[in-house]
């Protein structure tokens, strides 16, 4: 595949579970405008809509007027999701999902994020603070 | 996310469509619960819904457990293929009474 650096999408939105379906519709056109099947648009979808709630509910405590911008590029075989948020840095040790033999509510979207995501780190701190999270899909 | 309510025969068939996300999660939740303290028996039609996250299946999860606990009947039926994959990612379609149809969930609840 020819290697290339593409901005497929970059968003600025505040920390409101009401914008989340603004964001998956986006997330999803441009997933697949990109040559994504169905399925890995799907997964791109699931991964960064639980991510912007782990923002919104964790890192921003629900205030609703935190920033979050999310940024996609298509990068050779790769999409390259970008997370950013200008909360309290988050103590990455404590971000894992549940065991699945808990039954309890909650504590899933972690474990989505892992399971339909090739790569998933939290980024070193940015200088003027905040979280910045990048996943990887690839799709080759 | 939109919701109907009815009763069939003494079973409550609880009906979602659309998406259940984190904003319509928390009313989801409360439907389910509501609906709980007032049958022994609750089908969550979930054919129409398009998207679930975490925080949808969290309600499932946590009526299972009130329902279990209450020692009263809970199953969902006709789940979509959206619902489905989310469910088969958290291992939970191995944990849910699931029912093909509306039909075979009112036939084994009856």
């Amino acid at each position: 595949m020819e290697d290339h650096d593409q901005s497929l999408l970059k968003l600025r939105f505040p920390s409101q579970a009401d914008r989340l379906k603004m964001v998956r519709g986006a997330v999803s056109e441009a997933a697949k405008r990109c040559g994504c099947t169905a399925e890995v648009a799907r997964d791109i979808v699931i991964a960064v809509d639980e991510a912007c709630q782990n923002v919104i509910r964790h890192a921003y405590g629900g205030a609703s007027d935190g920033e979050i911008i999310l940024e996609i590029r298509h990068t050779g075989d790769e999409i390259v999701v970008f997370l950013r948020d200008f909360a309290k840095a988050t103590e990455v040790a404590k971000v894992k999902p549940r065991e699945l033999d808990d039954l309890r509510p909650g504590g899933l979207g972690t474990h989505f994020i892992g399971e339909v995501m090739d790569e998933v780190e939290f980024m070193p701190s940015p200088p003027d603070g905040g979280n910045l999270l990048r996943m990887v899909k690839r799709i080759a | 996310m939109i919701y109907r309510i009815k009763d069939e025969n003494g079973t409550t068939v609880v009906a979602f469509e659309g998406e259940v996300d984190l904003e319509s999660s928390p009313e989801a939740r409360r439907i389910l619960l509501d609906c709980l303290g007032r049958t022994s028996s609750l089908l969550v039609d979930l054919s129409a819904v398009t998207y679930i996250d975490s925080s949808g299946i969290a309600s499932l999860v946590e009526s299972f457990q009130n329902a279990r606990k209450a020692g009263r009947h809970f199953a969902l039926v006709a789940v979509s293929g959206s619902v489905l994959s989310v469910l088969r990612l958290s291992r939970l379609d191995k944990v849910f009474t699931i029912y093909d149809t509306l039909e075979d969930g009112l036939a084994r609840a009856g």
